[in-house]
C-alpha cells in the first residue's frame, strides 16, 4: 500500500470513528429518554398515557422502517438546516443520529421493560415520585442492558457509516468501495476489512467489560 | 426509641364515639374493590391499634393484597374510606400520598431490594428519598444493620445474600423513616420454615421494643400464631371472622377458618377417625374445645367427680397461644348410657367448653 492510500485509510478510520461515535453520543442522549417515555407512558407504566405512548411507538417505527440509505438523501433538508451543508462527514452525522435514536430507543425500553414490577412498587411505597423511580430504580436497575444495547447500536453505526459515502462523508466503507472495488487495490479492501474487525471487536470488547462491572444481578 | 413513633392525630376526625378510637393507626370503612366483575373488596371494615400485630389471613385471591395494598395507596378503592392515623386517604393524589406513604414501611414477599445498591444504600433509600443528607443516611443505615443482624454486609449486594438476609434488610429498609405502621405483604411465603421462624421472631422484637404497629397478610396461620395479637380472615373479600389469635383459634367459626387452621387444630388420630359410625357403638367419641379463662380450671378432675361413671382420654392436648392456654380433648364415654353421655356433655358445656360428637365406635380403643 502506498503512503498515499495509507494517509488515506487513516483519514477514513478518522472518519468512521468520528460519525459513529458523535451519532452514537447522540443517539444516547436522545434515545434513552424516548426508551423510558416508551415505558413510562405504557400500560400500568409511572405516567400511563396510552395516547402518548401510541403516537410515540408509530413515530419510532415510521424512522426504523426506513432504509438508511433512502433517510439519508430524504433528510438532506434537514441536515442542511441544521449543519449548514448537506455534504461531508459532519453533514452525515445528523441522518445517523437520527436512525440510531429511535433504534436505541427500542433497545432501551427493552432493558428498561425488564426491571421488576416489584422493585417500582417498593419504591412508590417508600414515597418515591416518578423521577425517583427513574433515577433510584429504573435506570440504574437497567443499566447493564443498557450499555448492552449501546454497544450493539455503536457497531450497527459503523456499518450504517459505510453508507454515508453517498453523501460525500469518507469514512472506512467509502474507501472500500472507491478504492478496494472500483480501482481494484484488493490491499485497500483488506486493510479495511482489518480495521473494521478491530473497531467492532474493541467496542464490544470494552462494552462486554463494562457490562460485567455494572452488572449485581448474580 | 418510642418517641419516634407517636402517631399525630387529626383530632377533627369523627371518631363514632370509641373511647379508644384515637389509638387506631388504621381504620378502614366499607371498603370496596372491583377488578371486572370479580369483587376483591366487598365491604371491609377493620381498625389497626396502636402497637399490635394484626394479621389478616384468607386464601390466595381472598383480597389480601389488595386490602393491604389499599392502606398506602398502592390501590384506590371504589368506595370507602381509608383512615391513617384519622386522615382520609383514599382520594389523595399521588403528590399528597407521596409524604404520608413515608409514614408506612411495607416489606414484601419477593424482597424487592434493588440490585444495583449495597444493602447499606437500599436501606438508606426511604431516607434518601426524604431528601435527608448522606452522613445521617449512613448512619441510620447503620443502626438499622445492627438491629437485624446484618452490619457485615453493608456493602455487600443483595444478589450474595440467602432469602432471610435479604428479608432482614427488606424490613431494615422499611424501618428506615421511622414509620407509624409496618406493612407486611406475604413476608415469609418465600422462605423456609426455619428463616421464616427467625424473621417472625424478628417482626416480634420489632413490635415489643419500638411498639411498632405491624398489619400483615399471610395465608400461613402459622405465622398469624407466632406473630399476632388479632386475626381477621378475609375470604371472596369480606372479613369473615376477626378476634383475638387465641379465641378464633379455639373457636373458628367460618368453614374458611376451619379449612385454614386445618392441621394446627389437633385432630383425632387418622386410624381411630376412620372406625367412627353415625349410630350407636360401644363408645361415643367426643371432642371437646376449651380455652381460655375456662381451660384453667381442673376440668377432667371435676368431671370425674360431679359426674359418676366412666370415661377415657383417648387423644389431645393444651397448646398456649398468646399465653392463654388452648385445649382439644378427645373423650370416649362408654354408649350403652346415653343419660350418662348427656351428663357429661351438659357438665361440660357448663365449663364453658364446647363438645362436639364425633361419632361412635363399635368396639373400644
Amino acid at each position: 500500500m502506498s503512503p498515499i492510500l495509507f494517509e488515506l485509510l487513516l483519514r477514513s478510520i478518522w472518519e468512521t470513528v468520528l460519525m459513529t461515535a458523535a451519532s452514537g453520543l447522540i443517539s444516547l442522549v436522545f434515545g434513552l429518554p424516548l426508551g423510558l417515555a416508551l415505558v413510562a407512558t405504557d400500560r400500568g407504566g409511572i405516567a400511563e398515557s396510552l395516547w402518548v405512548n401510541r403516537a410515540l411507538g408509530a413515530v419510532i417505527n415510521g424512522f426504523r422502517s426506513v432504509p438508511f440509505i433512502i433517510l439519508l438523501v430524504a433528510l438532506i433538508p434537514v441536515t442542511r438546516l441544521i449543519v449548514g451543508t448537506s455534504i461531508g462527514t459532519w453533514a452525515a452525522i445528523v441522518p445517523l443520529s437520527i436512525a440510531a435514536t429511535p433504534y436505541y430507543a427500542r433497545i432501551a425500553e427493552v432493558s428498561l421493560r425488564e426491571v421488576d414490577h416489584g422493585l417500582v412498587e417498593a419504591a412508590r411505597a417508600m414515597g418515591g415520585n416518578r423521577w425517583t423511580i427513574i433515577r433510584e430504580v429504573l435506570v440504574p436497575e437497567a443499566l447493564p442492558g443498557i450499555v448492552a444495547g449501546f454497544t450493539v447500536t455503536l457497531v450497527t453505526l459503523i456499518g450504517a457509516s459505510a453508507m454515508a459515502g453517498a453523501i460525500g462523508a469518507g469514512g472506512l466503507g467509502d474507501l472500500a468501495i472507491r478504492y478496494g472495488y472500483q480501482r481494484f487495490e484488493t490491499s485497500v479492501m483488506i486493510a479495511v476489512v482489518i480495521v473494521l474487525i478491530i473497531l467492532v471487536c474493541g467496542i464490544q470488547w470494552a462494552g462486554d467489560r463494562l457490562v460485567a462491572r455494572l452488572d449485581r444481578r448474580a | 426509641m418510642n418517641q419516634h413513633f407517636t402517631a399525630s392525630v387529626d383530632t377533627t376526625d369523627p371518631t363514632h364515639g370509641r373511647p379508644d378510637a384515637s389509638q387506631d393507626v388504621v381504620r378502614l370503612v366499607e371498603l370496596k374493590r372491583r377488578f371486572g366483575v370479580t369483587a376483591a373488596l366487598d365491604g371491609v371494615s377493620l381498625t389497626v391499634r396502636k402497637g399490635e400485630i394484626l394479621g389478616i389471613i384468607g386464601r390466595s385471591g381472598a383480597g389480601k393484597s389488595t386490602l393491604i395494598r389499599c392502606l398506602n395507596g398502592l390501590e384506590r378503592p371504589d368506595s370507602g374510606e381509608v383512615f391513617i392515623e384519622g386522615r382520609e386517604i383514599s382520594r389523595l393524589g399521588e403528590r399528597d400520598l407521596q409524604p404520608l406513604r413515608r409514614r408506612i414501611g411495607m416489606i414484601f414477599q419477593h424482597f424487592n431490594l434493588l440490585s444495583a445498591k449495597t444493602v447499606e444504600d437500599n436501606v438508606a433509600l426511604p431516607l434518601k428519598i426524604e431528601g435527608r443528607p448522606k452522613a445521617e443516611r449512613l448512619a441510620r443505615a447503620a443502626e438499622l444493620l445492627d438491629l437485624v443482624g446484618l452490619s457485615e454486609k453493608a456493602k455487600a449486594y443483595p444478589a450474595s445474600l440467602s432469602g432471610g438476609q435479604k428479608q432482614r434488610v427488606g424490613i431494615a429498609r422499611a424501618l428506615a423513616a421511622r414509620p407509624a405502621l409496618l406493612l407486611s405483604d406475604e413476608a415469609t411465603s418465600a422462605l423456609d420454615p426455619e428463616t421464616t421462624r427467625s424473621i417472625l421472631a424478628l417482626l416480634k422484637d420489632i413490635n415489643r421494643q419500638l411498639g411498632l404497629t405491624i398489619l400483615l397478610i399471610t395465608h400461613e396461620m402459622e405465622v398469624i400464631r407466632s406473630i399476632a395479637d388479632r386475626v381477621a380472615v378475609i375470604d371472596a373479600g369480606r372479613i369473615v371472622e376477626e378476634g383475638p389469635v387465641w379465641s378464633v383459634f379455639a373457636d373458628p367459626r367460618s368453614d374458611i377458618t376451619r379449612s385454614l387452621l386445618g392441621a394446627i387444630r389437633p385432630q383425632l388420630p387418622a386410624e381411630l377417625a376412620a372406625r367412627l359410625v353415625p349410630g350407636a357403638g360401644a363408645e361415643t367419641i367426643l371432642r371437646v374445645d376449651v380455652a381460655g379463662e375456662a381451660a384453667r380450671g381442673p376440668l377432667l378432675s371435676d368431671l370425674a367427680a360431679i359426674v359418676p361413671g366412666p370415661f377415657r382420654l383417648v387423644h389431645g392436648g393444651i397448646d398456649h397461644i398468646q399465653e392463654q392456654p388452648v385445649g382439644t380433648l378427645f373423650l370416649s364415654v362408654p354408649g350403652s348410657d346415653a343419660r350418662h353421655l348427656a351428663e357429661v356433655i351438659t357438665f361440660l358445656k357448663s365449663r364453658q367448653a364446647r363438645v362436639e360428637v364425633l361419632g361412635h365406635v363399635a368396639h373400644p380403643v
